[in-house]
């Protein structure tokens, strides 16, 4: 998500550092901070009553768990022979004590504070069926169990895409409408569909048609025994999910990128520098990387963040074990917490970007006005 | 009107952007013509019909062009029946009984083995079955008894699946040692080419009995697009894909855009509070996982196109356009034609309608056109996570179908193919305008 500020160049200003400035940094900080709270608090429990959606989940478990304890208790050897008044007892009671146990005795209403209050503070609490694969129920432990996988991949492709494209924007810019120029721009469309689309072209020409990559999955089963081998096949299945994610969003990122440097090289003070005769290193350094760092950071904030979402869709093409996966499963299996720990933690990363930002601007950009504008956020 | 011709003009200077339009007129031509060839009702009958409804088709096979860039000539569906002039005689025999002789010709001239055999016989008695025996003549004079047995109303002997019959070939599938020479092994085998014929010998116990035959030989290959897994024809959901998934995207694109521009112009005029809570919501909503949230919707709910379509448009009302609209309305806001409007009373929602909004067409417009594929690819997204549309056949629907089956593992390429093409085609038309849009409406390239 790119950013719609824009920045002229910086110009040495006198930095007033009396006490005023200081009590208008630190209200502004602290209006930022109680508004971005706010902001994660009602975002979360928006989410908290969409995931349960305003309560009709409860009566899908209630239905499961009344299924599961039935069949659970008219198969149990012992318990067949009982007369039928006790044994509905009994499932009467178990089914009690699972609705207690996943607190289905109290109106939900009462309970979506309760989860909002513990998600807030990050106790995520327990997950209610899925597991992770070393028998954790635990949300944290579910979750970061499935991060390595999502952060290797996502990490390994936007670091990719973005520095590429902030050179390769660069270089073009410089070389602005030569036959190089307008063949990277005229792959931009390749933007109009999305990574998973490309992965199931990928798959099937190197996966299906050579086979010479595998369909999905993140290492070979069974895994390899040696390091070497482990991290060869690591690569091996990451080749074709980087390559489907490098087609659907590089090229659209120089194409921006390279836009935004056009745009900020053809300002005045670029012209002034190119007819004091200065090379073209410290003109691109000084006088065009410089401005639009602000934005830039911001890019690169946000990118880190998307990280931690993953791709639904893409993981599920490629059978990637990732947070994405992850997320589709909770879902699949009404597991609220999961759900709600993975949206709580995305929030959180969220708004302390967003205004670690806020704060970073000040100090890159001081035309920046601290407590002035502020309607600049995000 | 006239800035319409202008901006049609200054498109035309673009080969990309003709190519474009050419693809998104193609695209909406086809829509049209579905919507007339197959209207709706009849679109749903076809794909939900059921099997009974493509039994004449046969499974999985590819499509009939793919034999061009082969040597090979791939064999196609041949389908012989009484019905259909194949000779039947009959003759009556003593105390009531009549023997019926059916002979079933076809030629063969394909380089491929059939991919199934059904034979279908409607028999018609009061009380007592009519007994029957089949025997398979080859074009070299061999014989061979495929076995006898009793018919029911409505009898089907699927002839490729006869376990005994395999057995008795050698352990070869009928539908390769029916076709092939008799020391051929499944590896090296290939049709010989000629006259075959399907005889059937019926006793009937009854007067008044008789039989209808109809053998079906499934090809290889059928139509231009190919059959999948239910036999059905993929011209059906690839034709009926394409309005659904123009009108899906412009509906999308068009709910999402003015909404969010409409919220941006009243924040901006109106100021103070409302601008404060619109740009809150605005800011809450990016914590909202738009794809998780459509997913519980399709799980719990409904997962109708159209409900999707909602949901879709609800979430992205308050999306992060908002920001980018209100930079460029603010400046609008300052604008002296503005203050003139103000000045000679113009009522508020006037000026955000007449004034403001017009302004910020021109910057709508090429981030409208690279929407509508961005919705076509979520609704396909979220049909190969399984939650496309119960009813209406999609593209996304068809590559789910292929994933599911395996058409990967199995090679069926042109089921992922054909439904991919399509997508990809609708991407680059709406992307290639929509980025020559870009450099026509803003000249002075784009600000981020």
């Amino acid at each position: 998500m790119q950013e719609a500020v824009s920045f002229s160049p910086v110009k040495a200003e006198p930095r007033g550092s009396s006490r005023a400035t200081l009590a208008r940094v630190l209200q502004y900080v602290l209006t930022r901070a109680v508004s971005l709270f706010l902001t994660v608090v009602i975002g979360v429990y928006l989410s908290i009553l969409i995931a349960n959606m305003g309560g009709y989940v409860d009566q899908i478990r209630k239905a499961q768990i009344r299924e599961q304890v039935g069949s659970a208790v008219v198969a149990d050897r012992s318990l067949r022979l009982l007369p039928p008044a006790e044994m509905r007892r009994i499932i009467d009671e178990r089914i009690a004590l699972e609705e207690t146990r996943l607190g289905l005795d109290r109106p939900f209403f009462l309970r979506s504070f309760t989860y909002l209050g513990n998600a807030l503070s990050l106790s995520l609490g327990r997950a209610e069926r899925l597991t992770s694969d070393s028998g954790s129920k635990q949300v944290r432990d579910v979750i970061l169990e499935r991060l390595p996988a999502t952060l290797l991949l996502f990490g390994t492709t936007d670091l990719i895409v973005f520095f590429t494209a902030i050179l390769v924007a660069l270089f073009l810019s410089r070389r602005y409408g030569t036959f190089l120029d307008k063949a990277v721009i005229a792959l931009a469309p390749t933007s109009a569909a999305p990574a998973w689309f490309y992965g199931i072209f990928l798959i099937l020409i190197f996966a299906s048609a050579l086979r010479i990559l595998p369909f999905g999955g993140m290492v070979d089963v069974p895994p390899p025994e040696s390091t070497v081998g482990f991290a060869l096949s690591l690569l091996k299945h990451l080749a074709l999910p980087v390559l489907a994610m490098l087609t659907g969003s590089l090229f659209i990122a120089i194409y921006n990128w390279r836009t935004f440097f056009l745009i900020y090289s053809s300002e005045d003070y670029v012209e002034v520098a190119k007819a004091k005769g200065l090379p073209s290193g410290t003109i691109e350094r000084r006088y065009i990387l410089r401005p639009t760092l602000p934005p830039i950071i911001t890019s690169f904030a946000f990118t880190l963040i998307s990280l931690w979402s993953g791709a639904i869709i893409l993981e599920t093409v490629f059978s990637w074990p990732g947070l994405g996966r992850l997320l589709f499963q909770a879902v699949g299996q009404f597991d609220t917490p999961v759900i709600i720990g993975s949206v709580v933690i995305y929030a959180y990363l969220l708004a302390l970007t967003v205004f670690l930002l806020d704060i970073l601007y000040a100090l890159v950009d001081p035309r920046v006005k601290l407590g002035g504008d502020m309607g600049r956020t995000l | 009107m006239n800035a319409l011709r202008e901006t049609f003009k200054d498109l035309a200077r673009y080969p990309s952007a003709v190519t474009g339009l050419l693809i998104i007129g193609a695209l909406i031509a086809i829509a049209i013509y579905t919507l007339i060839a197959i209207p709706y009702s009849e679109g749903i009958r076809l794909w939900r019909g059921g099997e009974d409804l493509w039994i004449e088709n046969p499974r999985n096979a590819r499509p009939a062009w793919e034999d061009f860039f082969f040597r090979t000539r791939l064999s196609k569906t041949i389908i012989v029946s009484t019905q259909r002039g194949a000779a039947k005689t009959v003759r009556d025999l003593p105390g009531g009984m009549r023997v019926v002789e059916i002979s079933l010709p076809f030629n063969y001239p394909y380089d491929g083995f059939p991919s199934e055999i059904n034979l279908f016989l409607e028999a018609q008695f009061k009380e007592q079955r009519p007994y029957v025996s089949f025997t398979w003549v080859m074009p070299d004079g061999r014989r061979i008894a495929l076995g006898e047995r009793s018919v029911r109303a409505n009898e089907r002997y699927s002839i490729s699946l006869d376990r005994q019959l395999a057995q008795r070939l050698g352990r070869r599938p009928p539908e390769i040692a029916l076709f092939a020479a008799p020391d051929a092994t499944v590896d090296n085998a290939t049709p010989i080419k000629g006259r075959y014929q399907l005889q059937i010998e019926g006793l009937f116990f009854e007067p008044h009995s008789d039989i209808e035959a109809k053998l079906v030989v499934y090809g290889q290959v059928y139509g231009l697009a190919g059959t999948d897994h239910r036999r059905r024809d993929l011209m059906v959901a690839l034709l009926w894909g394409t309005p659904v998934a123009l009108a899906f995207g412009f509906l999308a694109a068009v709910g999402s855009t003015l909404t969010t521009l409409l919220i941006a112009a009243v924040g901006v005029w109106f100021g103070r509070w409302i601008d404060a809570v619109i740009q809150r919501i605005t800011e809450v909503n990016a914590i909202l996982p738009l794809l998780p949230i459509l997913i519980m919707i399709g799980l719990f709910y409904s997962r109708s196109l159209w409900v999707m379509l909602g949901a879709i448009i609800l979430l992205s009302i308050f999306s992060l356009g908002i920001k980018t609209y209100r930079s460029i309305l603010l400046q609008v806001k300052e604008t002296p034609y503005i203050e003139a409007a103000r000045s000679y009373g113009t009522g508020n929602f006037r000026i955000i309608f007449r004034y403001m909004i017009p302004r910020i067409i021109p910057v709508l417009i090429p981030q409208f056109v690279t929407l509508i594929p961005s919705f076509v690819f979520l609704e396909a997204g979220l049909a190969v996570l399984g939650l496309g549309d119960p009813v209406l056949p999609t593209w996304g629907k068809v590559v789910n179908d292929a994933y599911a089956n395996g058409a990967l593992y199995k090679g069926y390429y042109y089921w992922v193919l054909a439904p991919s093409a399509f997508l990809m085609l609708t991407g680059a038309g709406f992307a290639l305008v929509g980025f020559a849009l870009d450099r026509v409406f803003n000249p002075r390239l784009r600000t981020l």
